[in-house]
């Protein structure tokens, strides 16, 4: 891989915050859809049967931190896929592509970009919810729940990991999309796969344990790296331009 | 890669000022990170130095040291540098204060390094050499930062005036025009070519683009490249910026063969405006600026960004939202923004398409500012008018490059002298008056009482044809040199390719 400038990746982070700040649709999403996300496991577990004991209980609250996964799995995904059509629709790529930066530096800024907002977010509602479990539920309910902490660790491992997925399958089928919207559908499709995962999990298909989360950790990171660099190789200057690869 | 062309070196003057009574300890002169002399109070340091981007500071033995300033060096250049200890300021306590903690934590902050006045440089002795230079991908990110601008600040006196007379006060604001005045380059005349083409073709899948196109656009000269639409001109301007890849044939631009390998090191020296300036409607116009500058690994932007938004006349502008720009001012701001890098080639694609005739005008104006500063200028247009007015040479490129020169040059080629005759009434036999004279090679009516006489000279002819008319009793209304445009060249080179395709 060629050296990379970290100065150029900033630039992007940057300009892709403030550009974000300034665009109320991004704004509501972003301030609504983790609060949305926040209401299903707070009502689970503070409606949660404080009679249930053993592996019925353990389940139970699970279910919870499954659910709050969702947030970094979905939530950059529309941010994702706004990244490369959205500069196309706006007429920005071209003098963009005319710069001196490198296709890696710009994917890596615009993944970071989406990933900082993502992670702040999902980290401060994680940490919100676990806030109210240790205030407010009922101690039966709040000292089991705090007694699972291997999958606790896996919540706050997972979520970068499952956001990146959600970031590069985003970028990739923004770089090939000729409209946002249509990057946008396909996008949240694309993030179905690890909901798919976390959907089995939930049903009892599989059986969420720390080992098998560290798996799945581990699988996501070795994706997600070869995601990216799949999008890197499509992030080519002439298909962004023209629309065809060079001949 | 390695690529061997002739260069020409720059020299740095780095002076130490500040008071004192004695000389002090001497103070390491450092370029490119490596030691390359000393220097005590009161002594200047010389250093020859390859053109390009370098990096210097200044430090003192043990823990003082300035911060690295970048800057760019181009050949025969002066570069002036002051270095000092930083002064104290015993009556501001609390900003004295202030300074001393940040000062713990970095080192960079006890001499300042600074470049001199633009007054305080001249011209440079050039010293040719011939050096091996390393052109590769790997070359590391550019880092023109404020000092960088030494293009813009530090300063290079006049090596070349402008042979088209005074600056436009119109297109450049006084003091941007003056800080862009600062860096005058060589001119066309200096011969040495900065694009060079030759037999470039790019095909997409069957449909040719443009085919076998060779020329060369020189150092400081306005290039204009006129086509009908899909002439394949676009196209052109994105593969010598390497955002398309050629599918045949071999260019050079700002001096480094086009490849892939050698893009960014491309992108880093050129700058193009396509024709829609794309710019981000939610960021204020400083802020689209300085993201770009960002993009070109320009650290310290803010004078840059000045000087830019100043010559395009929107220092005042900055902090606009560019969803509240006209066209015009958009375009003006994407102007600005080629203007930042400081780029060897500018590639404007159609810069006033879709502008009013005064935005047009002044978009013309900054472009004759830009000429008169020795930038060289790629101007692709459709506008044959605007072609005429601001470049020093034409290609007219329709697939393939139909001709190429001086707009004087493609009319004296196309078109041959000719006077044209008009008359009150129709002449009652043009076909007998006109061929008797012998300094007429051929005639033509070109409306009822108009002639085009075809002659070899137009100063010649002209008594002789004056004469005879008033002899035969013709009520003469003007006798008048025939003066064909670029449109007229254009029109004919163009109609002659639709009527080659029709047969």
């Amino acid at each position: 891989m060629k050296k990379l400038d970290a100065f150029r990746i900033r630039a992007v982070v940057r300009k892709e915050l403030r550009d974000y700040r300034r665009k109320r649709a991004i704004v509501v999403s972003m301030a609504v859809l983790p609060v949305l996300f926040l209401v299903e496991p707070v009502v689970t577990v503070f409606l949660a049967p404080t009679s249930l004991t053993g592996s019925s209980l353990d389940q139970s609250l699970i279910l919870p931190i499954l659910y709050l996964l969702l947030i970094p799995t979905v939530m950059p995904s529309t941010l994702a896929a706004y990244a490369v059509a959205g500069e196309r629709e706006q007429g920005t790529l071209e003098p963009l592509l005319t710069t001196p930066i490198r296709q890696q530096e710009l994917i890596l800024g615009k993944a970071a970009a989406v990933m900082i907002p993502t992670m702040a977010l999902s980290y401060t509602v994680f940490g919100l919810f676990l806030a109210a479990v240790a205030l407010f539920a009922h101690p039966v309910i709040a000292t089991a729940f705090f007694h699972e902490g291997a999958e606790l660790l896996a919540l706050f491992l997972l979520a970068p990991l499952l956001a990146g997925w959600a970031i590069v399958v985003g970028m990739a089928v923004s770089v090939r999309a000729s409209e946002v919207r249509v990057a946008q559908q396909l996008g949240v499709l694309a993030s179905f796969p690890p909901v798919a995962v976390i959907l089995l999990l939930a049903v009892g298909v599989l059986h969420p344990t720390f080992p098998l989360a560290l798996e799945f950790a581990v699988a996501l990171l070795a994706i997600d790296g070869m995601a990216l660099r799949l999008t890197s190789g499509m992030f080519d200057r002439e298909r962004l331009v023209t629309g065809s690869k060079a001949s | 890669m390695t690529a061997t062309t002739a260069t020409t070196t720059a020299t740095v003057r780095v002076s130490r000022t500040g008071p004192g009574s004695n000389q002090g300890r001497p103070w390491e002169v450092a370029l490119d990170g490596d030691v390359v002399g000393s220097l005590r109070r009161g002594e200047t340091l010389e250093l020859a130095v390859p053109p390009g981007h370098h990096g210097l500071h200044v430090r003192s033995k043990g823990i003082l040291a300035s911060p690295e300033r970048p800057f760019a060096a181009r050949e025969g250049q002066i570069i002036g540098f002051s270095c000092r200890a930083r002064p104290r300021h015993p009556f501001i306590v609390q900003r004295s204060i202030v300074w001393l903690v940040a000062s713990l934590f970095t080192r960079h902050s006890w001499i300042t390094l600074t470049p001199d006045t633009p007054d305080e440089t001249d011209t440079a002795e050039v010293t040719e050499t011939a050096e091996v230079t390393e052109t590769t991908d790997e070359t590391d990110t550019a880092d023109m930062t404020d000092l960088t601008d030494t293009a813009l600040t530090a300063g290079i006196a006049a090596t070349a005036g402008s042979p088209r007379g005074v600056t436009n006060g119109m297109a450049l604001g006084a003091t941007a025009r003056a800080a862009l005045l600062r860096q005058p380059r060589s001119r066309a005349e200096d011969g040495e070519p900065v694009l060079t083409v030759e037999s470039l073709s790019k095909r997409f899948g069957s449909r040719t683009a443009f085919s076998e196109v060779s020329f060369e656009v020189f150092r400081g000269e306005v290039f204009g490249f006129l086509g009908p639409n899909g002439a394949g001109k676009t196209t052109t301007v994105r593969t010598l910026g390497t955002l398309i890849a050629p599918t045949s044939g071999s260019a050079t631009v700002a001096g480094i063969p086009l490849s892939p390998e050698n893009g960014v090191e491309i992108r880093r020296r050129i700058s193009i405006m396509p024709e829609a300036p794309g710019l981000y409607l939610r960021l204020t116009v400083a802020e689209n600026l300085e993201y770009f500058a960002g993009l070109y690994g320009l650290h310290h932007p803010a004078t840059r960004i000045t000087d830019a938004l100043e010559a395009v006349n929107l220092g005042d502008r900055a902090g606009d939202l560019c969803s509240g720009l006209s066209k015009g001012l958009r375009q003006r701001v994407g102007l600005a923004r080629t203007l930042l890098s400081d780029p060897a080639v500018m590639f404007l694609d159609e810069p006033t398409s879709g502008l009013d005739p005064v935005a047009a005008r002044e978009v013309h104006d900054l472009v004759d500012g830009l000429r008169q500063r020795g930038v060289t200028i790629f101007l692709t247009t459709h506008r044959l008018d605007e072609a005429e007015k601001l470049c020093d040479r034409v290609a007219i490129l329709n697939t393939t490059l139909r001709t190429i020169g001086r707009p004087a040059e493609l009319r004296a080629q196309l078109f041959k002298s000719a006077l044209i005759v008009e008359t009150v009434e129709p002449l009652d036999d043009p076909g007998a008056l006109f061929t008797s004279l012998a300094s007429v090679e051929s005639w033509r009516a070109v409306g009822a009482g108009t002639y085009e006489l075809t002659v070899p000279d137009p100063r010649l002819a002209a008594p002789e044809v004056a004469r005879r008319l008033v002899g035969v009793g013709a009520d003469v209304l003007s006798l008048r040199e025939a003066h064909h445009s670029l449109e007229d060249v254009y029109l004919e080179l163009i109609s002659e390719d639709v009527e080659a395709r029709r047969a």
